[in-house]
């Protein structure tokens, strides 16, 4: 009654961390300098909820913190040893599902789902390999997709519609069948309106969208996850393009 | 001066491109430091083709033939402790490159399309072990007790790790030492 909105606040690991009505436990967290893990979710879009990296136990309750709106004196967990084992586990059959060749992909040292590996201390994917076939597409003139690395996050599909208006990118089929698709008949990117300089050429987490002719251009060992860790990346005003 | 039984240590790499056991080599004048802790058996820095009772195996590479799972299960039986090093054994690796092309196609390309010394001809001697379909990571084929990945761990990496695991601790690498490139 009155009380200004800024007072509300849940705990997260026993801090208080102020909120807002409407604004989910991923954007309070974020905003108090807490990190939660996360994958699919930028702050720059609406939540998507996908990747569970972001689940917390809320009272108990295991929720995705980044589509859960905060709610007055909610006592949440988020850095325990359990959460942080479910979510390394979540990120070996990430690896397992596509086909992650680290030394021989362009994003590495650059890349969100590595990082989150690294942050987990993940020592191997631990599941049997999928090995599934995934396409290469190279038909546009400056853009490769490579739909080995795509981890369904959405972030492109999202950008696309949401920034550049041009809705480029979708997801199609169900379960494990899952995958990324390109919006033109012949289901090829250089048949498409895309262009290097959209937001969502630059969102990708992963090596799925790379630039042409940037190739290795900060040299391995100087890149963004080789000295620091996601969660001091992902607390920056502003995350850098992932590229 | 040390009365102790030296650790025994046998490395070998399977589809890999040595480039671990070169890290390895790498911590240069540390490795007299290793030689006072431990000894080799099967290496290919001995030369021994079988290994015998030891603490600790090494397997740098992926499984991609016959002969890789007979040298793993060797290692496996005979090893108290068995690493998987590098990229290659944790997860194929580059070699796992080929995973997605059929491996009819591979041979062709590599040696029929391709000009060869005495004509084009698909090598078939019986002394050369048959491949698989795939490169498989070696946990998928054996129980592994450690990962140490890199590709390649650096030298100084090696280094933390194997100390750690000589003189009976946990093996624990700080944030940039633990690299998947
Ligand atoms: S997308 Fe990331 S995790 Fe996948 S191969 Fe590239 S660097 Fe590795
Ligand atoms: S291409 Fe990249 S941004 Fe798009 S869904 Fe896949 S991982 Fe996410
Ligand atoms: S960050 Fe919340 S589900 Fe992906």
């Amino acid at each position: 009654m009155g009380a200004p909105a800024m007072s509300k606040t849940i705990t997260i690991d026993g801090k208080n961390v102020p909120f807002q009505d409407g604004q989910t436990i991923m954007n309070a967290a974020l905003a108090a300098g807490v990190y939660i893990p996360h994958l699919c979710h930028n702050p720059q879009f609406e939540p998507h909820g996908s990747c569970k990296l972001c689940v917390v136990s809320v009272n108990g309750r295991n929720m995705t913190s980044c589509t859960m709106p905060a709610a007055e004196d909610m006592v949440v967990a988020n850095n325990t040893p359990e959460l942080n084992s479910d979510r390394k586990a979540l990120v070996q059959m990430l690896f397992v599902e596509g086909n992650h060749i680290c030394p021989a992909c362009e994003a590495s040292g650059n890349c969100q789902l590595q990082a989150a590996a690294y942050y987990l201390n993940m020592l191997s994917p631990h599941y049997t390999h999928f090995y599934q076939p995934r396409a290469v597409d190279a038909s546009h003139p400056d853009i490769f997709l490579d739909l080995n690395r795509c981890i369904l996050c959405e972030l492109c599909v999202r950008a696309s519609r949401e920034v550049d208006g041009k809705n480029v990118f979708g997801i199609s089929g169900r379960g494990i069948g899952t995958r990324l698709v390109v919006n033109a008949a012949s289901g090829r990117l250089g048949d498409t309106n895309f262009a290097a300089t959209d937001k969502a050429a630059h969102v990708c987490p992963t090596g799925t969208i790379l630039i042409k002719r940037q190739g290795y251009k900060i040299p391995i060992g100087q890149r963004t996850f080789d000295h620091k860790k996601i969660s001091e990346v992902q607390m920056e005003p502003m995350e850098p393009d992932h590229e | 001066m040390n009365e102790k039984r030296k650790i025994r240590l046998a490395t070998c790499s399977l589809a890999g491109c040595f480039g671990c056991h070169m890290s390895l080599l790498d911590i240069d004048e540390k490795l007299f430091d290793l030689l006072g802790m431990i000894e080799f058996d099967r290496t290919p820095f001995t030369d021994i083709k079988h290994c015998g009772p030891c603490d600790i195996g090494i397997v740098e590479g992926g499984v991609s033939n016959a002969e890789n799972v007979h040298v793993l299960k060797e290692f496996r039986k005979h090893c108290k402790v068995l690493v998987a090093i590098g990229a290659c054994a944790i997860t194929g690796g580059v070699p796992a490159l080929r995973n997605n092309i059929d491996l009819w196609d591979c041979f062709q390309e590599v040696y029929l399309y391709e000009g060869g010394l005495e004509g084009n001809q698909i090598p078939n001697d019986p002394e050369l072990p048959l491949p698989f379909d795939k490169v498989y990571p070696v946990y998928e084929v054996v129980k592994v007790d450690y990962f140490l990945p890199g590709c390649p761990p650096s030298a100084d990496t090696i280094w933390k790790f194997l100390t750690d695991l000589i003189e009976g601790r946990e093996p624990k690498l700080d944030y940039e030492m633990l690299r998947y490139d």
